[in-house]
């Protein structure tokens, strides 16, 4: 079988429309940003209206729109054309990869349609749908949100992530599966690594690996943080020169250094990550305690049925994951995984005191806390429903920033082959695997980390724009 | 002033002696010397064998009495054999055990032997450290200058074309971590995939020849991780400033846009940017880890990396003291200078 070119049949007509349209969107762009220096000349009309005249800088303006929108409708049209053509030789790799993908573009369209049109019911998330911006950031973090989903069902791969096939080592992308049998999928869409695994279907099932430990590992570490800063800005004195001692003291720690002496095997054998984890995992238990406590306690049949239910759930996960101990068996997290889930945390959590800290500190001079205070409402109370609900804005743009800090450190930790299996299909030792015939084949390396790069670049447009949308207010 | 020095002085000290004793504590659990144990001696040593090892070398007396020689408080361990010949912490080889000094560590100026590379340790820091001073040098000379000139071009017309272009550039650099942008950049620059051989892909002949071919990928790798934030800071302040009052004035006095961003503007927009590479020091460190290890350039982040794998205990306590104290004294300068630039500040 011949190996698949880039972009099948489509290629003859739209690559030369896409190379011509890059090129002259580049030009267009360097020419407008020279020629913006030279101020356009405006005319002042007989009956008092201004009028400006297009100059050259204005023209190239329209150029770059132009040649933008020609940009994004023939990558379109690589996908969906690749979707509609048939047959895998003439879909090409392109569109042989958009095919698959399939259950996420759907996914993905009904997201935005919903999420459009029911934009002004659904509060900050529904402005993220004004800006630009926002919106392209959203749509990379949701389309890896879907691919590792659907990579958890094992819909999108072509083949297992962990068989090697023999004759596929090294093979460029598109290339046809060595003795493929009735029921195979016919081709490594992007080339076979140095063990001769399908660098596709690892680097799809490598999103989930991000996506099971990135986004709880974030959630814990603002758990930690927030329970930890309010009462250090709030009281201040002998407990905030304490806390604010032990964070910067994990933050004078080179992350790096941290790593290599935490996430070993060997310290995973003298249980100091479950040590970690028992205290670690105490606090979003307490900060939900507490939560419900300074809210209901004047209705104390209300607040017993809340704290109730916080304190056997979390009581019963905390359990399985700190202490795998779970009494029903269900949860548990295997020692490797937990130690790298701990030292996210850790490393995470003192930053997240530390703003906290200096938002609290800022909002505690307020009226409205001095209102709360006069009324004779509880320290708490007054820390978790009058504060932290004003210092959210800066709060959620900071989550999303950080949960693509944690994924390069969990990438960096999967490049130094920290904690993680060494078949594992995480995109920092894909990466690793990869660099070393970097020079001969960089196909394996560069498919995970173009992946990496966009899910942390998605992540930080969507606090661009969710910082831009809540500063509107 | 002196106060506010002293003091920071002494909540670094006291910073560095809880961060040695914590990586002292975590090399000192059994498990990594058991590790240690039989990668010095025999892979296949039984566990009596491995406990006599340990005891032999001084490994098993109580933590704090290890950590206090290693700092040089307390007189380093002796041990008489069955020969009647003396072994000790302060006695190196060949050496008359009635000369040895009572105290050896790190006050007396002797930071002991590393167990990989069979050398002083002092010695693999000082030359290890030497070549990472050259490659943060000309990390610093290429990232500073571009950082702070996409930031103040960024953020000296708000919500322009430029400005936009920009933003975006310095959103992307600080999306992409080293390990993403290295890769990328050697299979453009030096692989055979692209054909463009611009460059090499390893920085190893740099520790002693170092030439634009060999060494512009790993400074180019750390600096635009590093340089999107620096640019977006530079930007933030450089538009908060361009708002104030007297710009305004400025411009309504008839001042050129040019003169304005120059002579004005440009002074007070640069006062933040300077805390924020201060404290980028620190990140730059674990850049330089990674950088190392991908370009193999054996400087002290890929020193970190060696002692670290080993457990070579020694090594990693200097390597860990630097690192802490490259972070404690960034943070002070920081501090220092802000009030310098800034002089509405005052330390109390």
């Amino acid at each position: 079988m011949e190996p698949l070119s880039w972009t099948g049949i489509l290629g003859p007509v739209l690559n030369p429309i896409f190379l011509t349209a890059w090129a002259v969107f580049f030009l267009a762009a360097l020419a407008q940003i020279i020629l913006s220096f030279i101020p356009g000349t405006t005319n002042i009309q007989g009956n008092a209206t201004l009028t400006a005249t297009r100059g050259p800088g204005d023209y190239a303006m329209l150029v770059v729109k132009w040649s933008f929108a020609v940009i994004v409708a023939t990558t379109l049209a690589y996908l969906i054309g690749g979707i509609l053509v048939p047959g895998i030789e003439s879909k090409g790799i392109i569109g042989a990869v958009s095919t698959r993908l399939l259950p996420v573009w759907i996914a993905l369209v009904a997201t935005f349609a919903f999420s459009i049109a029911y934009k002004r019911k659904l509060g900050l998330y529904g402005k993220l749908f004004d800006s630009p911006i926002g919106m392209v950031g959203f749509g990379i973090v949701m389309f890896w949100v879907f691919t590792g989903f659907c990579a958890a069902f094992d819909l999108i791969i072509t083949h297992d992530p962990l068989t090697q096939v023999s004759g596929m080592k090294n093979k460029v992308p598109g290339t046809p599966l060595a003795g493929a049998e009735a029921g195979d999928y016919a081709y490594y869409l992007l080339g076979g690594d140095n063990l001769a695994r399908d660098v596709f279907s690892r680097m799809i099932a490598g999103s989930w690996e991000v996506l099971k430990i990135a986004p709880f590992a974030t959630v814990f570490a603002f758990m930690v943080g927030i329970t930890l800063g309010l009462p250090a800005g709030y009281y201040g004195g002998r407990l905030d020169t304490f806390l604010s001692f032990l964070a910067n003291l994990v933050l004078a720690f080179p992350v790096i250094l941290l790593f290599y002496l935490l996430v070993t095997p060997e310290i995973v054998l003298t249980g100091i990550p479950t040590y970690m984890a028992a205290v670690l995992f105490l606090f979003p238990i307490i900060f939900l305690v507490v939560l419900f406590n300074s809210r209901f306690y004047t209705q104390p049949s209300k607040r017993n049925i809340y704290v109730a239910i916080t304190l056997v759930v979390g009581l019963w996960i905390y359990l399985g994951i700190a202490w795998d101990a779970d009494p029903l068996g269900i949860i548990s997290l295997p020692g490797n995984i937990l130690v790298v889930f701990v030292s996210v945390v850790f490393v995470n959590s003192p930053t997240v005191f530390r703003i906290v800290r200096g938002i609290v500190l800022d909002i505690r001079t307020r009226d409205y806390v001095a209102a709360g205070q006069t009324r004779g409402e509880g320290a708490w109370y007054i820390m978790l429903w009058e504060i932290l609900p004003n210092a959210r804005g800066p709060l959620i743009v900071d989550f999303c920033l950080r949960i693509g800090y944690t994924t390069i450190l969990l990438g960096t930790l999967g490049f130094f082959g920290l904690g993680v299996s060494p078949e594992s299909p995480d995109w920092g030792s894909t990466i690793n695997d990869g660099r070393r015939l970097l020079a001969v084949f960089p196909h394996p390396a560069l498919a995970p980390a173009i992946a990496l790069m966009s899910l942390v670049l998605g992540l930080n447009l969507l606090a661009d724009g969710l910082r831009e949308e809540s500063l509107k207010d | 002033m002196g106060l506010f020095i002293l003091r920071r002085a002494g909540v670094m000290l006291l910073t560095a002696l809880c961060l040695t004793f914590i990586v002292f504590f975590l090399t000192n659990l059994f498990p990594n010397l058991e590790k240690l144990a039989k990668t010095q001696g025999d892979m296949r040593m039984s566990d009596e064998q491995v406990i006599s090892w340990l005891d032999r070398n001084g490994y098993l007396q109580p933590l704090p009495v290890k950590y206090g020689q290693w700092l040089g408080i307390l007189p380093g361990w002796t041990l008489e054999g069955d020969d009647g010949s003396i072994a000790g912490r302060c006695i190196s080889p060949g050496m008359d055990p009635a000369d040895a000094p009572r105290f050896c560590g790190v006050l007396q100026g002797d930071w002991g032997d590393s167990t990989v590379f069979k050398d002083e340790v002092s010695s693999i820091i000082g030359t290890r450290l030497g070549l990472t001073g050259k490659l943060m040098f000309w990390v610093m000379v290429l990232m500073v200058p571009s950082a702070l000139l996409v930031g103040v071009l960024a953020g000296m017309r708000e919500g322009s074309k430029l400005d936009r272009s920009l933003s975006t550039f310095s959103i992307a650099s600080t999306a992409t971590p080293e390990y993403v942008s290295g890769v990328i950049f050697i299979t453009l620059f030096a692989s055979s995939a692209t054909g463009l051989k611009w460059f090499k892909g390893t920085a190893t002949s740099a520790a002693e020849n170092a030439t634009f071919e060999n060494f512009f990928l790993p400074v180019l790798t750390i600096s635009l991780y590093g340089m999107g934030y620096i640019a977006r800071m530079t930007r933030a302040s450089m538009t908060e400033v361009m708002t104030a009052q007297y710009i305004r004035t400025a411009r309504l006095k008839g001042v050129s846009f040019r003169n304005i961003v120059i002579k004005h503007a440009l002074r007070n927009a640069l006062i933040a940017p300077f805390t924020v590479i201060m404290l980028q020091f620190p990140w730059l460190l674990n850049g330089v880890v990674i950088v190392e290890t991908l370009f193999n350039y054996k400087g002290f982040g890929w020193t970190l990396v060696q002692a670290a794998s080993n457990n070579d205990i020694e090594l990693l306590l200097a390597c860990s003291v630097v690192a802490v104290f490259v972070v404690l004294v960034t943070q002070l300068i920081s501090d220092i200078g802000y009030v310098f630039l800034n002089p509405r500040i005052r330390i109390a």
